[in-house]
């Protein structure tokens, strides 16, 4: 698709040949993810975690469809038919732990995708739509987690679901009617009990849509790389299969490994603990939090204390979407011609800064409301806005950015001179092997 | 024009945080938030060690079998079971006749399941089967609340998963239990435990509804001879909770182990793969090696020549 030099699809087998004459699904998965797609040939780890957020987008579709088969989603019997699929359903408490964590997994995963991308510059031209597309996936991961956190009808999830639509109430006149519309009545209830369980089980599916695209829309300039240099010719690349599968197969075993000894050793620690009580409308828990990967804009939302000419709760729900949504034209507010962070010493800075700076929030958006945090969010939150909508196009205006490599190939030169010679080939040179 | 309007909204918002931030600060200047008893005087739970803890833990049954007890004749009284059944007493190291003793000879357990007459369809009730669920001491929260001083026992099943701190907290609750300090009362002269209440630094608002209800050592008799103090009755009843939210603990530690190591092994063998793959790759960086389309062709050719297949 990318490159003149990416190899055709050659069937050897008759039935391969006979299916791909009639439908080329083979040719397509082998242009896609298989030896036809030439990828850079530096990509360092960060580029492992877009094949790792498809992995778990897999876990939680294939763990979620056994879950539902058990699950009620009715306010009398949610709670409880979660509890006999942790006790009584075979292996249950695995498929539910491994979901529960999954989501977190999922969210981790694609956080340091979306910081890659960041640093990297993976969102400039030509590839734009690519992080359009990443983002649409990420506001639908947003939408699907939080349904599915309301699905047990614990008492985070009750209350969780009764601040979240509460948001849309902060909108002056079309605002509370529109939480009641979405909610099916004023208060979580059973019609809205069943309308998240329809909606997190589609959307899942509507996101694997989106990634198809979001690949499809890859595909055609090709993979960024590390230096944020344009591939060149055929010695810049590497064929997908088998390069990058298998260093995206060990690196994956790895994080599975990780992900394993979370779910069967600290399966509830990144929970809260509320939400093994049942949903109890008439009792509002101490300090309601959602989870950990909400926890930012939840910091962003808490910030505004102050009606200034909006009341502050608007002032809140519309930074806290303006903070996703500002992303979505990060394209247009960066115009530094140069890509990759590693050659932007100015940007380099303020990228890590903005990673602190999201840590921070992290940290408040899940800590109790106390002076020193709602003050530390209220500067944490005001530099995340500075950081993309005024010092990232100032930057990007004044900074001397350093030289770029000549090539991929040449970045990634590691001095030989010499090269062992391969069998029975006479390249004119020493026949020494060259250690690394 | 994105870059303008981004620039102002990003004004806009950061001006209205620093607004925000400048009147709390102010307000907190001008009137620092009073200290409460809450915040002095709540203590975090005492450590407390089980043989469930950790990555290989596993139930230890002598002591699963004491807290049952402890629960049967001290915590039933007024907490629910709800999502344990009879049945699940066999994990503990009973047998099916000892269960069913258990639930229905009314020797042990007291509390009768709510069933209808078979003859006239009028609520009655009949003793517990292995297959029943632990009845709920009271048969609504109106009944729960009446007989408690208007509080509600919460159902204890899952208790140790639903408290931050978990089975510590459990055992710090149950021996927690003390006279409120006077130096609480001099500071905080508003905070004094009310009538019906019963002062324990480990619970949130440091007053709690349920009286102390483990208060002398031997309340219990224990069959295996294990010394009833109450410290020993609280971490035996701790652990029985701790089975009681998670019967599948030990079987999740026990395949955690087995996947951890599977996967270990598997990363090991894909790492070893990857650097297979790569390492012609990574050692031909520049043009003269044999990824080089010109020394490939030249290789096939020389290879041809040599008679090796591939």
């Amino acid at each position: 698709m990318s490159f003149s030099w990416a190899r055709p699809y050659e069937p050897k087998q008759p039935f391969m040949r006979w299916l791909d004459e009639r439908l080329p699904l083979p040719r397509l998965v082998y242009g896609a993810i298989g030896g036809g797609y030439p990828v850079p040939r530096n990509l360092n780890y960060w580029w492992n975690f877009g094949v790792l957020a498809g992995l778990f987008l897999t876990i939680q579709i294939v763990t979620g469809i056994v879950l539902a088969m058990w699950f009620y989603a009715t306010t009398g019997g949610a709670f409880n038919s979660v509890e006999h699929i942790m006790r009584d359903v075979n292996a249950g408490w695995v498929i539910r732990y491994a979901h529960m964590n999954g989501a977190s997994f999922f969210f981790l995963v694609t956080y340091i995708h979306i910081f890659r991308g960041l640093y990297y510059g993976s969102y400039k031209a030509p590839r734009e739509l690519v992080w359009i597309l990443g983002l649409v996936i990420y506001l639908l991961m947003m939408a699907t987690a939080f349904m599915g956190y309301v699905l047990p009808w614990g008492q985070m999830s009750y209350w969780g679901a009764q601040v979240i639509t509460g948001f849309f109430s902060a909108f002056p006149v079309v605002g509370e009617p529109l939480r009641v519309w979405l909610l099916g009545g004023y208060a979580p209830d059973q019609a809205a009990l069943t309308r998240f369980f329809s909606l997190h089980y589609l959307l899942p599916f509507v996101i694997m849509g989106v990634v198809i695209l979001h690949i499809w829309a890859l595909h055609i300039p090709g993979s960024s790389n590390p230096t944020g240099v344009d591939v060149k010719d055929e010695k810049d690349t590497l064929p997908f299969h088998p390069f990058y599968t298998a260093k995206d197969g060990w690196f994956a075993a790895m994080v599975l490994l990780a992900y394993a000894l979370v779910v069967y050793f600290a399966p509830n620690y990144l929970g809260h603990p509320d939400n093994y009580i049942p949903a109890n409308p008439l009792s509002t828990p101490p300090h309601i939090v959602p989870e950990w990967y909400f926890w930012p804009f939840y910091a962003i939302l808490r910030s505004f204390t102050v009606d200034f000419i909006l009341p502050a709760k608007l002032w809140g729900v519309l930074a806290m979407f303006s903070s996703i949504l500002l992303l979505f034209f990060l394209p247009w507010l960066d115009k530094s011609p140069v890509r990759s962070g590693s050659y932007r010493p100015m940007f380099k800075r303020f990228f890590w800064l903005l990673v602190v700076d999201v840590l921070i929030l992290g940290y408040v958006g899940g800590a109790e409301i106390k002076p020193f945090n709602v003050a530390l969010g209220q500067i944490a939150a005001a530099y995340y806005f500075l950081h993309f909508l005024v010092i990232l196009p100032l930057v990007s205006k004044y900074e001397k950015t350093l030289p770029l490599p000549a090539s991929i190939t040449a970045s990634v030169l590691h001095g030989e001179e010499q090269e062992s010679a391969p069998a029975g080939v006479n390249t004119g040179n020493k026949t020494t092997t060259v250690a690394r | 024009m994105v870059r303008k309007i981004g620039f102002l909204v990003g004004l806009a918002f950061a001006g209205v945080l620093l607004i925000s931030l400048f009147v709390g600060v102010s307000e907190y200047i001008s009137s620092p938030p009073a200290p409460t008893a809450e915040e002095e005087f709540h203590l975090a739970p005492k450590p407390l060690h089980l043989a469930s803890d950790g990555p290989f833990g596993h139930f230890d049954k002598q002591q699963l079998q004491r807290g049952l007890k402890v629960y049967t004749e001290v915590c039933s009284a007024c907490h629910a079971l709800d999502h344990v059944a009879f049945h699940d007493l066999t994990q503990l190291g009973y047998n099916e006749a000892q269960v069913k003793n258990y639930a229905g000879s009314g020797n042990y357990w007291k509390t009768e399941v709510p069933d209808i007459n078979p003859d006239t369809g009028e609520a009655s009730t009949r003793k517990a089967l292995p297959s029943d669920h632990f009845p709920p001491p009271f048969p609504n929260e109106v009944a729960a609340r009446a007989a408690n001083n208007n509080a509600l026992p919460p159902d204890l099943s899952m208790i140790v998963k639903a408290r931050e701190g978990g089975a510590a907290y459990v055992h710090s609750i149950l021996t927690g239990y003390q006279n409120q300090p006077a130096e609480l009362i001099k500071k905080f002269p508003t905070a004094k435990t009310p009538a019906n209440l019963h002062y324990n630094p480990y619970f949130a608002n440091l007053n709690i509804a349920m009286p102390p209800p483990l208060t002398s050592d031997g309340q219990v008799t224990y069959d295996d001879g294990t010394k009833p103090t109450v410290d020993q009755m609280a971490t035996d009843v701790a652990a029985f909770l701790v089975w009681a939210a998670e019967p599948n603990l030990g079987t999740r530690h026990t395949s955690g182990i087995a996947v951890v190591i599977f996967l270990l092994f598997g990363t090991v063998l894909a790492f070893f793969a990857y650097k297979n793959v790569w390492a012609e790759a990574k050692r031909e960086v520049i043009v003269t090696g044999p990824l080089d389309p010109v020394n490939k062709a030249k290789r096939k050719s020389a290879s041809r020549k040599a008679g090796i297949k591939g």
